[in-house]
């Protein structure tokens, strides 16, 4: 624990702490631009000079400079202010003015700076530079004559994203940022360079002249895109969130947010549910409210009644729908809409043990059926840093580009059974040992009770440490099963039960030919394929417009806030129910949201608690011996549910980086 | 040990040099530079007991020489040597990076040390490796070097022919290989750790220090980055022993240098000199005097490029070496002298060098990325006399925005020409602008 002194002040650092970290503990603030807590450190922009002593006689860049005993470092002596004063010059003597037309105006770290630390006037009469645009995708716009060559995307994309597409050519004032061939950046990690960037250089495509900062408003939020539940902001004006952007969680998803998490967005005001409508004569008819009650009121379904719970649910939606269900007389209820129906006896079978931060420090891990770039790209970068520091991976499965290096053992799930020596080898010398099982496991019969198997064979549970992971991407899963929201035999057992009345809350993934006799009810906010062959459409409203409960897949419980009103007759999902508790003549005993939440966690208190919930740690005996291949759940990473099918920017991508059409457009 | 009564040690012996205490014998190409003609020079004669002397005793008979780097920074051979670890504590190999980039203006050593004599170049990177206990040398040579490089991967492949380098070099039991590494042509590839990247196949820029090349430079390898001229001298030192390089030159300064006389001399050249050797000695002795006399001297720039320039009253009788041109506030460098009489065009001159550190700058850092542009546009005006008073001393504040704001010194190189020219001529660039303007020099009295 070296002592330094800042300016004046004495201060202990951590051991390994740099000069800037030291500024930072004693309350000073160091200008920069290159660098970046959870980059590697470049040392580049010269912004973050102070003058140290001992050392040479000039300014020496703090981020880059280990803070050692007795250094003493001035923050606030001549030397520093002329030397910021310079820097800020030379970033600005090629910058254009083109602030009032840029999209970084109002959060621009160059503009802040430039007032706080910058000389005012400019002395430079020669022309500017100007810098051709690059393509970049769907995502990022370019406008590189603002570039300040920081590097921070650079880095971004090599190190944390694992798609080193991004970089620098030429030199002196000629270099240039670029992806190399103009190719879109293949990664669907992308948007997070518009967060880094500190300069209007890389900005977000769909976002291009939507609206100033401080017009937004600014809400909490949790995203539902995956089930790593993603915290995010959603900045909105009037009645329309214009953007989602990550708020810092280091236990889920540190600062980053996937493409689909940041630009879904524009789907939220497209293929809206924005009035009931009601069956009539097999085609859909607008209606009121209680006309489409009238008609649900209508079916003498005698207790046949069951309901489905899509990937995007809040806690409380599946609470009242459920709480509605029991009331009618019901009992089936389902989330895994494709058919899954794995066992559920345990939930800590069905959960990832291991809290996300912690997955960081596992050494050796087995992939199994999942391509987690597509399924959790969050925990994708955390397995990138594992391998940093050492971590072998070995996977079965198809094989993807994870953008690291993986042993694949092949696509065959008998080969759970018999794993090769070297793999069991290396879990036996293995400290942190980790599996992670993807859902094309859960979908093989067997394969389920292959892994647990494997977690006594690998030795994955270790004093303080579970390795057994299992990977979902609906947001709603965990929060579903611990509502109960899983029946013996899955979605067929439901559909073999033939209810006569069939609750969809936002279930767009199921095959609802088979439920051809059921009367449905579809309950969501986009005209997806479960409004499509529903009986009612209750217009409810999305992840944005509604406030809720949250279960990630770690099992952590999180609280979003709604950020807008849902469009037209559109209500929030559980005061839909309480009305039509009311029409059906089965009330449910809730008058307001915070009366609904005291019930939800009366009968499962862990939703009340954030953080995470504990499920105990027990295995279930289950069937083993899976033959034959796995397959990956997601076909297409930007169309996975009802939201980004309806958002033209996932569209775009799906196109473009799924099926490679080329959109690049010709230089204007 | 002196005793009291001892007469004062005699003066340093500052030149001329006899050909006897040469140690580039074939510096100007009038011999083979081929194995056997190397040989019969002496070099390659008996490695293997040099190498018996032992990598540590090796270090210190350097560090005895008093041999200080040859590439222009000036650091001390052998305290460069001994930084490398003793062993390796976790299995990473050593290694020997040699500076072949030479791409100064005014600079032209290397090129002849490895076109005309590249095995002392071989034999002393065996032997600088063996001493550090690297692995293997890498020898990047400058991308516009072709002829250069052809001999020097000719010579490597006749050293490891005769077993001189590779498995069991020279007999001594050691291995030890050499590559050669060419580059893509720029200047910025012969700052070491830029050096280091670009061997490695980046882009050629430098690296933030610490850490050192010592403690994690090449592949992230403890690793030696040394000038040509400094390996290349160094068999010779261990042959004569330390002593006899301490002969020449003044204190603080010893050894032999190849001088690099460029510009307005009547035979430009390079020779093999004494350290400290008086400039006037050395233009007169090597070069033939300066066109036109010693009247007609304007300036110098004694170190390459990256000096600053030195006025003809001053440097005419100054003794070249580190120290004495440090005095005159500029430096010895590689001892690239580029020595300008007055038909040149002394802010034209400084402005073409301006130009080469924009084109050079690697556009990492901000001072000098945006910094050498500015810079150059400036001094394109004044040339012209197209700007204001007020901007001589405008880009002498920019230059001193961007010396020693840069993680590499290519900053400060390209900032001290221009400090240099704006010190010593200052009254030319003003008479320019006010030509300009259209009116004789402002000599009115005051009314």
């Amino acid at each position: 624990m070296p002592k330094v002194k800042v300016d004046g002040v004495e201060l202990e650092v951590p051991a390994g702490a740099t000069v800037l970290q030291a500024c930072e503990m004693a309350g000073k603030e160091i200008p920069r631009f290159c660098y970046h807590e959870r980059l590697s450190i470049a040392g580049n922009c010269r912004m973050c000079l102070v003058e140290v002593k001992p050392g040479p006689p000039k300014p020496q860049a703090s981020c880059a400079l280990p803070a050692a005993e007795g250094q003493d470092i001035r923050t606030d002596s001549e030397m520093v202010k002329k030397a910021r004063e310079g820097v800020m010059e030379f970033l600005l003597i090629n910058h254009p003015l083109d602030c009032p037309i840029c999209d970084q105006g109002g959060e621009c770290d160059l503009q802040d700076q430039s007032v706080a630390y910058g000389r005012g006037a400019s002395r430079y009469d020669e022309n500017k530079r100007a810098v051709t645009e690059k393509y970049m995708g769907p995502i990022v716009k370019t406008v590189m004559t603002r570039c300040i060559q920081c590097t921070r995307c650079v880095r971004f994309a090599e190190e944390v994203a694992g798609v080193p597409e991004i970089g620098a050519i030429g030199r002196g004032e000629n270099m240039q940022i670029t992806t190399y061939l103009e190719h879109a950046a293949q990664s669907e990690l992308s948007g997070n360079v518009v967060d880094l960037c500190p300069v209007g250089a890389l900005t977000a495509k769909p976002y291009a002249f939507e609206a100033r900062p401080w017009e937004l408003k600014k809400t909490h939020a949790i995203d539902v895109m995956d089930a790593l539940g993603t915290n995010i902001r959603l900045d909105s004006r009037g009645r329309q969130v214009l953007r989602a952007v990550p708020r810092i969680n280091d236990d889920v998803n540190e600062e980053w947010a996937s493409d689909k998490t940041r630009h879904n967005v524009d789907g939220l005001v497209r293929k809206r549910l924005d009035k009931p409508y009601v069956r009539k004569d097999g085609k859909l008819a607008p209606a009121t409210w209680a006309e489409a009650f009238a008609a649900v009121a209508a079916v003498q379904h005698g207790g046949s009644v069951a309901a489905i719970a899509g990937d995007l649910l809040d806690c409380e939606t599946m609470f009242a729908g459920k709480a509605l269900v029991e009331k009618l007389g019901g009992t089936m209820l389902e989330g895994r809409q494709t058919g899954l129906s794995y066992d559920v006896s345990s939930l800590s079978s069905v959960v990832f043990n291991t809290p996300l931060a912690d997955l960081e420090t596992a050494d050796v891990i087995l992939l199994v059926g999942t391509n987690l770039r597509w399924e959790a790209p969050l925990v994708n970068t955390r397995l990138r840093k594992a391998i940093k520091k050492g971590a072998k991976v070995f996977a079965v499965g198809p094989e993807f580009d994870l953008t690291y290096n993986v042993e694949w053992l092949g696509n065959d799930a008998s080969l759970l059974a018999k794993l090769p020596d070297a793999v069991v080898e290396a879990f036996g010398k293995a400290v942190r040992p980790a599996m992670i099982v993807g859902g094309g496991v859960l979908a093989k019969d067997g394969a389920h009770g292959d892994t647990l198997a494997l977690v006594d064979t690998l030795g994955l549970v270790k004093d303080g440490w579970n390795g057994y992971n299992v990977l979902h991407f609906a947001a709603a899963r965990m929060g579903g099963l611990m509502l109960g929201y899983a029946t013996q035999g899955g979605i067929k057992a439901v559909a073999a039960a033939a209810p006569k009345l069939l609750l969809s809350l936002g279930a767009d993934e199921v095959d609802y030919a088979a439920f051809s006799n059921s009367f449905k009810v579809y309950v969501g906010h986009h005209g997806d394929k479960g409004a499509h062959a529903a009986d009612v459409i209750l217009p409810g409203a999305s992840y944005a417009e509604k406030a809720g409960t949250y279960v990630n897949l770690e099992g952590r419980v999180q609280f979003g806030e709604k950020a807008v009103f849902a469009p037209g007759d559109a209500r929030e999902d559980w005061s839909i129910l309480r009305a039509l508790s009311e029409a059906l003549g089965a009330r449910l005993p809730f008058d307001s949201f915070d009366a609904l939440r005291v019930e939800m966690v009366k009968a499962v208190p862990a939703l009340g608690v954030e953080g995470l919930a504990d499920y105990g740690w027990s295995l279930p005996k289950l069937p083993t011996g899976a033959t034959g291949e796995l397959a990956s759940p997601i076909k297409d990473f930007y169309l996975t549910n009802a939201i980004c099918r309806a958002s033209p920017t996932m569209q775009q991508c799906s196109a473009e980086l799924v099926h490679g059409e080329s959109f690049a457009e010709a230089a204007e | 040990m002196a005793d009291e009564t001892a007469p004062p040690p005699p003066p340093p012996f500052v030149g001329p040099l006899s050909d006897k205490d040469r140690i580039f014998t074939n510096v100007h190409g009038y011999q083979d530079w081929g194995i056997d003609a190397a040989m019969k020079r002496g070099d390659w004669d008996n490695t293997k007991k040099l190498m018996e002397i032992g990598q540590d005793a090796i270090i210190d008979i350097i560090k005895a020489s008093n041999l200080r780097g040859r590439g222009g920074a000036g650091f001390p051979t052998g305290m460069k040597w001994s930084f490398m670890p003793k062993e390796s504590k976790d299995g990473r190999p050593s290694f020997l990076v040699i500076n072949a980039d030479e791409s100064e203006p005014g600079s032209c050593k290397d090129r002849e040390i490895v076109r005309h004599d590249p095995h002392k170049l071989i034999e002393g990177a065996l032997i600088a490796g063996f001493a550090m206990r690297a692995r293997a040398a890498y020898i990047y040579i400058r991308g516009e070097f072709i002829y250069e490089a052809k001999v020097l991967f000719a010579a490597v492949e006749q050293a490891y022919e005769k077993g001189f380098i590779g498995k069991n070099a020279c007999g001594s039991g050691y291995d030890f290989d050499v590559f050669v590494h060419r580059g893509a042509g720029a200047y910025i590839c012969g700052e070491e750790t830029a050096q280091i990247e670009s061997i490695e196949g980046k882009k050629g820029q430098p690296r933030l220090k610490p850490p050192f090349p010592a403690g994690a430079g090449l592949y992230g390898c403890p690793t030696t980055v040394n000038n040509v001229e400094s390996i290349a001298v160094s068999p010779t030192i261990l042959r004569r022993g330390a002593a006899w390089f301490n002969r020449f030159g003044r204190e603080n300064n010893r050894g032999t240098k190849l001088f690099q006389i460029s510009g307005h001399v009547n035979k430009p050249c390079v020779v093999e000199e004494s350290m400290s050797i008086p400039f006037r000695e050395l233009i007169d002795r090597h070069c033939g005097g300066i066109r036109g006399g010693w009247d007609n001297l304007m300036a110098v720039i004694p170190g390459g490029s990256s000096v600053p320039l030195v006025p003809a009253r001053e440097i005419m009788d100054a003794p070249m070496d580190f120290d004495g041109l440090k005095a005159l506030g500029s430096g010895l460098g590689t001892a690239a002298v580029i020595v300008m009489d007055k038909s040149t065009d002394i802010v034209r001159a400084i402005s073409r060098l301006s130009y080469f550190y924009k084109h050079e700058s690697c556009g990492q850092c901000t001072p000098c990325r945006e910094g050498t542009g500015w810079m150059w546009r400036v001094m394109e005006r004044l040339r012209t006399g197209d700007a204001d008073l007020s901007e001589i001393d405008m880009l002498h504040q920019v230059t001193k925005q961007v010396e020693g704001h840069t993680i590499c010194a290519l900053g400060d190189a390209a900032a001290w020409p221009i400090q240099g020219l704006i010190k010593h001529f200052r009254p030319e660039i003003e008479r320019r602008i006010n030509e300009n303007k259209g009116s004789a020099p402002v000599m009115e009295a005051a009314e």
